[in-house]
């Protein structure tokens, strides 16, 4: 399929809904919902069997209804058994992408894989690229399209999602939401009848609003084909997998959802290690690492600083990277004499570079300047942001407020966090380096100022330091793996 | 069908490649096998060798650790005669006795998903409890060699471990890279197997070698 018909896909000029339903709680009332609701600019038409008004909006009874040449997509909600048909009157009106949603395919017995195989050879016969059967549907922002059957709509942003099931994607989303680092574009393959999730990471790799692909996997069956193909696209973009079926009983469950066969994990660990992608365990680890990868640069060295404004954090921070490729440096003999001068007596001295509440209002952004842009450091972790207006909260909610002073204190304490994260993210943008900032106020509180801020300046706030040096360790680990190929030739 | 090769035939194969191995020999009289431990004064290991053999320490088929002439020619005697027939015998290995107390696994298997696979890992008795082993797609690069050997979770094993030196990464990654390289290039290849590749003074050697290789004219 080439790049047009993925254009059609994702930015098309107009959309036609296939079986648009009056009933509420039916696939095809709640697709046609979804495309009306989140923006998308282009015409929408709809087809119902009786003519059915739906959602206020007239429909055609049949697609040889709507004009010719106009309409790029059709989202199908009808039962398989008229698909093919359906799909010969969309070829005729110059339909270039169908995504099905209609479920009675390869996941249904004999049967339905039969259909599933007439379906792919119909649509390569017609030039249709299709998508699915049985999936959920996709979102593209730079379009405001949510052509899905489920929520949500997340923000724009240059992740973009790819999944062997469509539950993913919406988990994906989630966190997309909740965190505001966004989303490009989103897919769920269903069955992968024509193309599957490697297709859709070609795809995002040639496309300007994608910087990073995040991909849910339970089964791969063309294995060197797709290991091939995947270290192609990494050479592009970082790709972030999450893959089911890493267990034994986990492997079962994969094969009767997705009719996959189950590979020794410990393979396809190997394979991505290889093929240059990030594999996460879990979807949370997976949303950081591409959080990372789409709003930080990557480091070009290991050497990381830790920052904290009281101790503890700094303990656990230091042992998280234990296990990584990053190396907790030695601060450089200069670094300490500045930070000496900025710094009361009692702070740590080496890294983590504990404040121990010395901080003022001017020397945590000086300290920040200092460490991040010293030329010995590769990367820098900031924790303790968001504390001040935490217990600004608790005053503003407390009885006494905004009396006693604490009405000017409050607001002093959300100016200063604000202002913390504003100085660290320019300080990264200045030096180019990665500035990660973690805190679980993220997920605790996200009105606090500090996380606010973050959110604002379009990055990602890390729910905790370990999650934080995780993420930063495949970013890392992504630039290692680049700079094999400038020193050996690729194989 | 596949066929196994004998231990020295695969050994032979493997050479070719880089594959490190002791220096021994392949006799089929007591007398060679004396001739051939004069060259050295370290005690001697003795093996019966063939395609067929299974279980040979079992079989009480591999003597550990003899020196002198005598038991040399009486131990290489003992081998050839407890030959069986279906053993497909070749005759018996001798090789210098090696001492090293970490040893690891390597070899080519193939994934029914992603085909053949560099495989490396901790070998040794608690091997399998432990299970700690790395794969990658064959062929791999250099690159991949070394990140295998930075997957090993027993990372201590790879430094100065119990008075001997730490093993040299460039000599082990270089092992991984010639069974690559076999992998690619001996047709019909099924699969190797080095167990034990010990450590000795830092370099890894392979002390026994398995290939398996798909016979000609035959389906997989």
């Amino acid at each position: 399929m080439s790049t047009d018909h993925f254009k059609a896909l994702f930015d098309p000029r107009a959309i036609v809904v296939a079986g648009a339903s009056t009933h509420p709680g039916k696939f095809g009332f709640v697709a046609l919902h979804n495309i009306l609701s989140c923006g998308y600019a282009g015409k929408v038409f709809a087809t119902n069997r009786e003519r059915a008004e739906v959602l206020g909006r007239a429909t055609f009874a049949d697609l040889s209804e709507i004009p010719d040449g106009v309409v790029d997509l059709m989202f199908v909600c009808t039962p398989a058994a008229s698909n093919p048909e359906l799909l010969r009157q969309a070829a005729a009106k110059g339909i270039r992408a169908a995504f099905i949603a209609s479920a009675g395919y390869g996941e249904s017995g004999d049967e339905g894989r039969q259909l599933q195989t007439e379906l792919v050879e119909l649509a390569n016969e017609l030039d249709i690229l299709v998508v699915g059967p049985n999936g959920q549907g996709l979102v593209s922002t730079p379009s405001q399209l949510c052509a899905q059957i489920v929520a949500p709509y997340p923000p724009a942003g240059s992740i973009g999602i790819a999944s062997q099931s469509g539950n993913f994607v919406s988990s994906f989303m989630n966190l997309s939401r909740q965190s505001g680092v966004g989303v490009s574009r989103a897919i769920s393959v269903g069955n992968a009848a024509q193309v599957g999730v490697i297709d859709m990471l070609e795809y995002y790799a040639e496309d300007p609003e994608t910087s990073v692909g995040l991909v849910y996997l339970e089964g791969v069956t063309d294995g060197r084909e797709f290991a091939d193909r995947l270290e192609a696209v990494c050479r592009r973009m970082p790709v972030v997998i999450v893959k089911g079926g890493s267990s034994g009983s986990g492997a079962k469950a994969a094969a009767s959802h997705t009719g996959s066969l189950a590979t020794d994990d410990r393979v396809f660990d190997g394979m991505c290690r290889q093929a240059g992608a990030a594999r996460a365990s879990s979807v949370s680890e997976a949303f950081d690492i591409a959080a990372a990868f789409a709003t930080l640069p990557t480091p070009s060295g290991p050497r990381l600083a830790i920052v904290t404004t009281v101790g503890g954090w700094g303990v656990l921070a230091a042992d998280a990277t234990a296990t990584t490729s990053l190396e907790l440096v030695d601060l450089p003999d200069d670094l300490r004499t500045t930070l000496d001068g900025l710094l009361p007596p009692r702070w740590s001295r080496n890294n983590p570079i504990d404040l121990a509440g010395g901080e003022t209002k001017d020397t945590v952004p000086a300290v920040l300047d200092a460490v991040v842009g010293h030329s010995g450091i590769d990367a820098t972790l900031v924790l303790g942001m968001g504390i001040q207006s935490n217990q600004g909260r608790l005053e503003r909610e407390g009885p006494f407020f905004p009396d006693h002073g604490l009405e000017r204190i409050v607001a002093f304490h959300d100016r200063q966090d604000s202002r913390y994260v504003e100085v660290a993210l320019a300080a990264s943008v200045a030096a180019q380096k990665p500035v990660l900032i973690a805190s679980e106020l993220a997920i605790a509180d996200p009105t606090n100022a500090a996380v606010t801020a973050v959110r604002e300046a379009k990055r990602y706030c890390f729910p905790s330091a370990e999650r934080a040096v995780k993420a930063l360790h495949h970013l890392y680990r992504r630039t290692q793996w680049l700079d094999s190929f400038t020193d050996e030739p690729s194989s | 069908m596949t066929t196994t090769l004998s231990e020295s035939e695969s050994k032979a194969l493997l050479s070719k490649f880089g594959v490190p191995f002791l220096p021994e020999a392949l006799v089929t009289s007591p007398a060679e096998a004396v001739a051939f431990a004069a060259s050295s004064s370290s005690p001697m290991a003795l093996k019966l060798c063939g395609a067929n053999i299974a279980h040979k320490s079992e079989r009480g088929l591999v003597h550990l650790g003899v020196s002198g002439a005598d038991s040399i020619r009486d131990s290489c005697q003992k081998l050839l005669e407890a030959a069986r027939p279906e053993d497909n015998a070749t005759g018996v290995l001798i090789a210098p006795m090696a001492n090293g107390l970490r040893e690891f696994i390597a070899g080519i298997s193939v994934d029914p998903v992603f085909g053949a696979t560099v495989v490396f890992g901790l070998g040794g008795v608690l091997a399998e409890a432990i299970a700690d082993v790395t794969v990658r797609l064959a062929p791999i690069r250099r690159h991949d060699a070394f990140d295998m050997l930075a997957s090993l979770r027993s990372q201590s094993l790879l430094g100065d471990f119990r008075g001997e030196p730490a093993v040299n990464l460039e000599a082990l990654a270089n092992l991984l890279c010639a069974l690559s390289t076999a992998s690619s290039e001996i047709d019909g290849l099924v699969s190797i197997d080095l167990n034990p590749v010990m450590i000795i003074n830092g370099m890894p050697v392979a002390l026994d070698a398995l290939v398996e290789i798909e016979q000609p004219g035959t389906a997989a």
